[in-house]
């Protein structure tokens, strides 16, 4: 039972690195209704400029803060310049722009900071609350952290007006124009957040991980099925869905065995999947004929 | 799903027109299959080598082109078919001892039956879900295969060393020559096939169901038995693809079909063109040398150009190659 | 006036030369000879390494020897030829790795192939490069199978076998904790399965009872959390660790977070002080068990060792983006340093055969970062550069070697 609890309590911390990529993801599909899989690694070289910055001497809190600005500014600009003239391509030619932007910043980092593991701060302190031996106090402090942003964004998206623009842009470009929101800029400010809520994301996974290259590449797929798991276009699904991803990985490892764990999580989030096509908490979408 | 690509995709209607071009068409093939014939003697055993592996490439992708551009399924997974197709070659070759050349027809046969199997579930899934789906599978691939009660035949994680056939007496032809010509011979077969697949009912039904599902359903078209039929063909091709393949490399292991064997299969089809035959051939060349192309150009970053060269060919040629030179010729006939 | 013709002088003169020349054939060098990729002024060499994918960590050892080979060159070369190595990328994947084998030796016709690093990319070169009769050398990789002249002749190892290094293991549990309960955590392929081969061999019948669990992992999972709480919650007191850096760090940690303080074994891959413990916490590494046979370049111990300072020196000259902190670096040196003793011994006899026979017949090679006490030795039977290993505990600080240095002895 103790082990259960363990495996459990394990789960919900992974998830929690899981459910905060996820959050990434499904910003990115609320605003521009793709999934960026080239996000993952944006938040591994945001990460990498977290982690030069404290090399060089600027306190947590200052780099932190710097990392998320420069990944929402580096966000926009990646909008603006690689992915505008695709804009109105094929959508899976928008899929090989995204593949592209993750062999790119996976080669970049790897060529400028080495492929070497290095520590990451974290900024929560290293004992672990009350004393306990089933989560560390970081891996508690970073799913605080995913619930806030998670917070702001469905703060975001209700009540202001803005965020009312942006879902507006990503379900009907045509009409939002005619209403005179400018689509492609909120295109670009989604790429900023969904880019800045990456940056977020990686700092709070590498600590954990340990910080190189490739960290986000297994990350990056349990995040997908997270986010598909509680519906793509639901914030909060993809956090719930992040969380049982990560429990349920534990749990089956556990379990049925670790050399099979990732093939039976995977069938059950696709079993799961097929028998709610849109995920657990997702929009089931109706189209006229 | 892409709507640039309909205009692409559908056959005309048959008219005197029609048949100038389509003798047209038939003469250019049968230069290309010339060309292709008298390649191997000019370049050398290295060379042939990796145009056999072009070869091979070429059939996997017509098969993911056919689900994916034609059909209108995504799959990020084809991966798992290629390397189904590959150790089911390997296996046949090194604990039942078959020839070569019968192991190609089975490898393909499984896949199919696998393919079908697996669209069935997947009929359920859309898009973003059917990638997924699909994702999972190929990742789960080599997991699968390392596993232990599979050991015995797949060999785990040492993998499988095939024997390289031998080419038939009295022809003078080098191994890797002979081996050009064999997956050369199931190219012509293969692509035949699937050319008069695409321009039949069938072709034009799995079209209807990319662009107007319900429209195609309304219509009679029975969109379950499509959509798993195409899934089931384009794994079978897929599965071809990997047995040749493998035979070519002479080894197969489990890692060596991983996630991004899939992410590639699905650069070759968008670079080389969707719904398009010869886009399979382009994707092809694409997938074998750019990588290499990439290597030369910088040690320090390869993948950092590769990048590039993705993004340069989505810039100027978002519908791939085959889009591109379908512009091209429309606009030289005006 | 007649001119007196020299011509007949300096016939004589010639065939006067000549004859002593035939009389002591060792006095004048003999004439070279050259196998492909060998010339008066170049020896190619070439290899595939993984500059990029899941092992990419590894490339640093392609880029050293790079370094290491302009040294050479800018000291004149060996025996006054440069050193040139090709060095491909093949991404850890088998199919690339062929590809670019078949390239190096049919298009680049190298002399030799040094350092192709990884089981599963050699595992599919092996048939092929004994069939080419191309030498295979001081492959970067521990398997076993590498070391098998009768049916290989052309290929030959060089790491610490990883079947030995588990059996070095198991023979020290059974000698000094015989009632152990042993939890194994094991990479999901070639390298992890061998040396888990290892220990379960050296362990034999005993192995049954004492393992009480063994659990895996893929390198593409995040992390080893929970493994690492199921191994835990077997009772085990002794845990052996076989990952690769970022995983046996992961792991480490893990271990020491959840209260859990067994033996900890951990093999010699994840055992660099720099790219494992310093992340994993050097106050949670204390205690832990490996074993070595080169010297750690993080290891205070090691500080004012000349061979430390020579190998830092180059960092410093030639591999300035190197990381001095990385031991694989360490690693590449030793090898390079090898590779240019078989070309040395070669001398002037630059063909593929030689180059085999002298790879066979290296005696004492002494490289100066091996750790004291430890050479290579290779003959036509004996085909493992390295078979000698010391145990060593971490202190929290430096590895401290304890007991005699082991022989592993000729594998099959």
């Amino acid at each position: 039972m103790d082990q259960l609890i363990h495996q459990i309590l394990s789960g919900l911390a992974t998830g929690g690195i899981y459910a905060s990529v996820a959050l990434a993801l499904v910003m990115i599909y609320q605003a521009t209704h793709l999934v960026n899989f080239a996000q993952g690694e944006l938040a591994m070289f945001a990460t990498y400029l977290a982690w030069a910055l404290i090399q060089a001497g600027v306190p947590y809190w200052g780099a932190f803060a710097i990392t998320v600005v420069s990944a929402f500014v580096g966000g926009v600009l990646i909008e603006r310049i690689i992915i505008r003239p695709v804009e109105n391509a094929p959508i899976l030619a928008v899929v090989i722009v995204f593949i592209a932007l993750l062999v790119i910043f996976n080669s970049l980092a790897g060529w400028i900071f080495s492929y070497t593991i290095k520590p990451f701060p974290s900024p929560f302190p290293a004992e672990p609350l009350f004393g306990n031996s089933y989560v560390s106090s970081h891996e508690l402090g970073s799913m605080a952290i995913t619930l806030v942003v998670l917070l702001m964004l469905f703060v975001f998206f209700r009540y202001t007006p803005l965020g009312l623009a942006m879902r507006a842009a990503a379900q009907n470009p045509e009409s939002s124009r005619l209403v005179g929101i400018r689509v492609g800029w909120m295109l670009a400010l989604g790429w900023g957040l969904a880019a800045a809520i990456g940056a977020i994301a990686g700092m709070m996974v590498a600590p954990t991980v340990f910080l190189e290259p490739n960290m986000m590449g297994g990350i990056l797929l349990y995040a997908f099925a997270g986010a598909l798991l509680g519906g793509i276009d639901s914030p909060g699904g993809a956090v719930l869905g992040g969380f049982i991803v990560g429990v349920l990985e534990n749990v089956v490892g556990a379990y049925v065995g670790t050399e099979l764990k990732l093939t039976v999580a995977l069938i059950v989030i696709v079993g799961v999947l097929v028998v709610r096509p849109s995920g657990l908490f997702g929009k089931v979408h109706v189209t006229r004929v | 799903m892409s709507t640039a690509a309909t205009s692409l995709a559908m056959p005309a209607a048959p008219s005197v027109v029609d048949a100038a071009r389509r003798r047209r068409q038939l003469i250019g093939v049968g230069i290309l299959i010339v060309a292709a014939c008298v390649l191997p003697f000019l370049v050398g055993n290295y060379r042939v080598f990796q145009l056999t592996l072009v070869l091979a490439y070429s059939i996997a992708l017509l098969g993911l082109n056919m689900l994916t551009g034609y059909n209108g399924q995504i799959s990020l997974g084809h991966g798992a078919f290629y390397a189904i197709g590959a150790y089911t070659a390997a296996i046949l070759m090194d604990k039942a001892g078959m020839p070569y050349w019968m192991t190609i027809p089975i490898a393909g046969a499984v896949c199919m039956v696998a393919g079908f199997l697996f669209g069935l579930p997947a009929l359920r899934l859309e898009g973003l879900y059917l990638a997924l789906a699909t994702f999972a599978l190929g990742v789960a691939m080599p997991q699968i295969l390392k596993h232990k009660s599979l050991e015995h035949w797949t060999g785990g994680v040492q993998g499988i060393v095939i024997v390289k056939p031998d080419a038939p007496e009295g022809l003078g032809l080098s191994q890797d020559q002979w081996l050009y010509f064999f997956t050369l011979a199931w190219v012509v077969v293969m692509f035949f096939v699937g050319w008069n697949l695409l321009r039949g009912r069938i072709g034009r039904a799995m079209v209807a169901i990319r662009d107007q599902p319900v429209a195609a359903q309304a219509m009679g078209v029975n969109t379950s038995l499509v959509k798993s039929l195409t899934f089931g063909v384009s794994a079978l091709y897929t599965g071809v693809a990997g047995a040749l393949g493998s035979i070519a490399i002479q080894f197969v292991a489990p890692d060596s079909f991983n996630i991004f064997l899939s992410i590639t299969l699905v650069v070759g089809v968008v670079i080389g063109g969707l719904a398009s035959i010869s886009g399979a051939i382009y994707g092809a060349f694409f997938i074998q040398f750019i990588p290499n192309v990439a290597d030369q150009i910088s040690k320090a970053a390869p993948w950092a150009i590769y990048g590039i060269f993705l993004l340069a060919f989505m810039y100027a040629m978002p519908t791939g190659v085959a889009g591109f030179v379908r512009i091209l010729r429309a606009r030289l006939r005006r | 006036m007649t001119i007196v013709s020299l011509r007949p002088l300096r016939w004589l003169a010639a065939s006067a030369a000549l004859a002593v020349a035939s009389l002591s054939p060792n006095v004048f060098a003999q004439a070279a000879k050259y196998g492909p990729g060998a010339s008066a002024t170049e020896i190619k060499l070439g290899q595939t390494m993984p500059y990029s994918g899941p092992a990419s960590a590894y490339g640093t050892i392609g880029k050293l020897h790079q370094a290491y080979f302009k040294m050479i060159n800018d000291n004149g070369g060996i025996n006054g030829r440069k050193v040139n190595l090709i060095s491909l990328d093949d991404g850890y994947s088998p199919p690339k790795t062929v590809e670019q084998v078949r390239r190096l030796v049919e298009q680049d016709e190298v002399l030799a192939l040094f350092q192709t690093l990884g089981t599963p990319p050699n595992s599919a070169i092996h048939k092929y490069v004994n069939g080419k009769k191309v030498p295979h050398l001081l492959l970067a990789t521990g398997a076993t199978k590498w070391g098998d002249p009768k049916n290989f002749p052309w290929t030959m190892g060089f790491n610490l076998s990883y079947q030995s290094e588990g059996e070095i293991y198991a023979k020290w549990l059974l000698k000094t904790k015989p009632d152990a309960k042993v939890a194994i955590l094991y990479q999901n392929d070639d390298y992890g399965k061998d040396v888990l081969k290892g220990v379960k061999d050296g362990l034999g019948a005993a192995g049954a009872k004492m393992i009480v669990k063994e659990a895996t992992y893929e390198v593409t999972d995040p992390t080893v959390d929970s493994q690492i709480i199921a191994l835990q919650g077997s009772g085990a007191d002794t845990f052996i660790n076989i990952t690769t850096p970022k995983f046996g760090a992961q792991a480490v940690r893990k271990a020491w977070d959840s209260g859990w303080k067994p033996l900890h074994i951990i093999n010699n891959v994840s055992a660099s002080v720099g790219s494992v413990l310093i992340p994993a916490g050097l106050d949670k590494s204390v205690g832990l068990v490996t074993v070595q046979y080169y010297k750690d370049p993080n290891d205070p111990q090691w500080k004012d060792d000349p061979a430390m300072l020579e190998w830092r020196a180059f960092m410093g000259r030639y591999y300035k983006e190197g990381d001095p902190k990385d031991a694989s670096n360490l690693y590449a040196y030793i090898t390079a340093q090898t590779m240019v003793q078989i070309l040395k011994q070669c001398g002037n006899d630059l063909t593929r055969e030689n180059v085999m026979k002298q790879a066979a017949s290296l005696k004492n090679f002494k490289s100066a970062l091996l750790l004291p006490g430890m050479s290579m030795n290779t003959s036509p039977t004996d085909f493992f550069p390295i078979q000698q290993a010391q145990l060593a505990k971490f202190t929290g600080q430096l590895w401290q070697g304890f007991g005699d240095v082991i022989s592993t002895g000729a594998q099959p």
